[in-house]
């Protein structure tokens, strides 16, 4: 139970293969989540009746049943329909339809936090209601679901250690198989608990910052120097 | 030349005789559930008049404005703006909005886009303007109502009477052929009122048909053509102010009066 810097010299090469796995797993996995995310709660939240039950039943199985059982769905029982998938896409699709089906909840409930006098206004104005959607309601629903939406993503990250039961290599697999041939259990799961946290903790800041940069009606020079340059002409003047 | 401006003399003649309607309110009712908020409203507002609509709390002036530009449905009678009905077609609900101007309580301007933005939008997306074109447009609108200084600033940065002259301002810029204001200085600190209000008079003084639901009784007297008072569904009163105020013909008119005017 002693740590050498021979041992991490020695298990870093592996490791390190498992850590790309895992960040490559987690990012794929977060942007199909958030396509599918949003797409669910656009349904929801339209006035499209036939899509609705369907994208009711989807979000209501997937966050009825449990990750770990869904991935030996996709990977196991769906082969037998003759949808054979790698261990790798197996586990991005069962994560990408797991986290897109919570999204869509969170993305929901930004569609629906936005004041209802934005969209009369945008309708008192003319607008096209593809593009009230796409220049008034996202923008603002997206914006304020970034804490929870950053939540959802460093549980992700997290959660991708569970695809290891199909066989992936990932991080904590890549520790599992150094572990099985060295017993050096203490460094081994020491050194990928460390790893994890070495990525999910700058998450974190990146996600503060992605909150505070997106603030809606922050003074647009502390937000974005150079388009505060360009919509200040000759006229603009302080407001005392 | 000559004959041109015989043309348009008779022209102007025959529009001051009997200028066109732009909005004809038939027998028209509303029902919230089970709740009847407009009975049988009969209404019609022609080119360039200006309408002040008032009334207790519940009387339905803002539910009636809201119909004019399809922000609520009524179940019965007819609405047509403009030469155009409004039903349930969507098309002509589209082409109703984009003549008809409307300013809220509560501004309702885009908090995620600056001021200039919030103007040219419409503009650009809706008549299909450029964007230099469309952010010119703004601009001259936004000096109009004397927040053109502002236009880089995000609404939350601006004080509630400049962000309802910069609403005032976003709706103009469509060109609308009727503004419809629902309360626009309720929500407004007492010394903001003015400079919405002067804005208002403005855009009167210019010709602009306008339907104002407001308590404010000094510009009803100053700028409107006819007000009309509205109480539990119902329009009890039509008349122009000076009728209206000196001799209201119904009792609740005139206890609704007294309250608005003893203070």
């Amino acid at each position: 139970m002693d740590f050498s810097v021979q041992d991490i010299v020695d298990f870093a090469p592996d490791l390190f293969k498992g850590a790309v796995v895992t960040v490559e797993i987690t990012l794929i996995s977060m942007i199909f989540a958030l396509i599918i995310g949003l797409a669910v709660a656009c349904i929801r939240t339209s006035t499209l009746t036939v899509l609705k039950p369907p994208a009711i039943l989807f979000v209501d199985v997937l966050r009825g049943t449990p990750l770990i059982l869904q991935i030996f769905y996709i990977y196991y029982v769906l082969p037998l329909a003759g949808f054979a998938l790698d261990a790798f896409t197996a586990g991005v699709i069962a994560l990408s339809l797991n986290y897109g089906a919570y999204l869509s909840e969170v993305f929901r409930s930004g569609i629906e936090g936005v004041a209802a006098g934005q969209r009369e206004a945008a309708w008192s104005l003319g607008l096209p209601q593809r593009q009230i959607m796409s220049l008034i309601i996202l923008p603002q629903a997206i914006r304020a679901v970034i804490p929870a939406a950053a939540n959802y993503f460093i549980a992700l990250f997290k959660d991708s250690a569970l695809v290891s039961v199909i066989a992936i290599t990932e991080l904590l697999r890549a520790g599992q198989l150094l572990a099985a041939s060295t017993y050096k259990v203490f460094e081994i799961y020491t050194l990928v608990a460390l790893i994890y946290l070495g990525i999910s903790y700058p998450a974190s800041w990146f996600t503060a910052w992605l909150e505070s940069y997106f603030r809606i009606g922050k003074p647009p020079k502390a937000r974005k120097p150079k388009r505060a340059a360009k919509a200040s002409g000759p006229v603009m003047e302080a407001r005392p | 030349m000559n004959a041109s401006s015989v043309d348009s003399a008779a022209l102007t003649a025959a529009t001051e005789v009997e200028p066109r309607k732009i909005v004809e309110i038939q027998n028209l009712s509303k029902w919230y559930g089970s709740y009847h908020a407009l009975k049988a409203v009969d209404l019609t507002v022609r080119l360039g008049e200006r309408i002040v609509i008032c009334g207790p709390s519940g009387s339905g002036k803002s539910t009636l404005i809201r119909c004019i530009n399809r922000l609520e449905r009524f179940q019965e009678g007819s609405l047509i703006v403009d030469g155009v009905p409004v039903d349930d077609n969507a098309r002509n609900i589209d082409t109703v909005r984009r003549e008809v101007g409307m300013v809220f309580q509560a501004f309702n301007l885009f908090p995620h886009l600056t001021v200039l933005e919030n103007c040219a939008l419409a503009p650009r997306r809706v008549r299909g303007l450029s964007q230099a074109t469309a952010e010119a447009m703004a601009m001259s609108f936004l000096e109009r109502v004397r927040v053109h200084d502002q236009a880089g600033k995000y609404p939350m940065q601006l004080s509630g009477g400049q962000q309802q002259r910069v609403a005032i301002a976003r709706a103009l810029c469509m060109k609308p052929r009727l503004m419809l204001f629902d309360e626009p200085t309720s929500a407004l600190d007492p010394e903001m009122v003015r400079e919405v209000l002067d804005v208002m008079v403005d855009l009167a003084t210019e010709g602009m048909t306008m339907i104002c639901v407001t308590h404010e009784m000094g510009f009803a007297r100053r700028v409107a053509d006819r007000v009309v008072f509205m109480n539990e569904g119902r329009i009890l009163e039509d008349a122009d102010p000076t009728a209206f105020f000196e001799s209201p013909t119904h009792e609740r008119t005139k206890a609704f009066l007294s309250q608005v005017l003893s203070y």
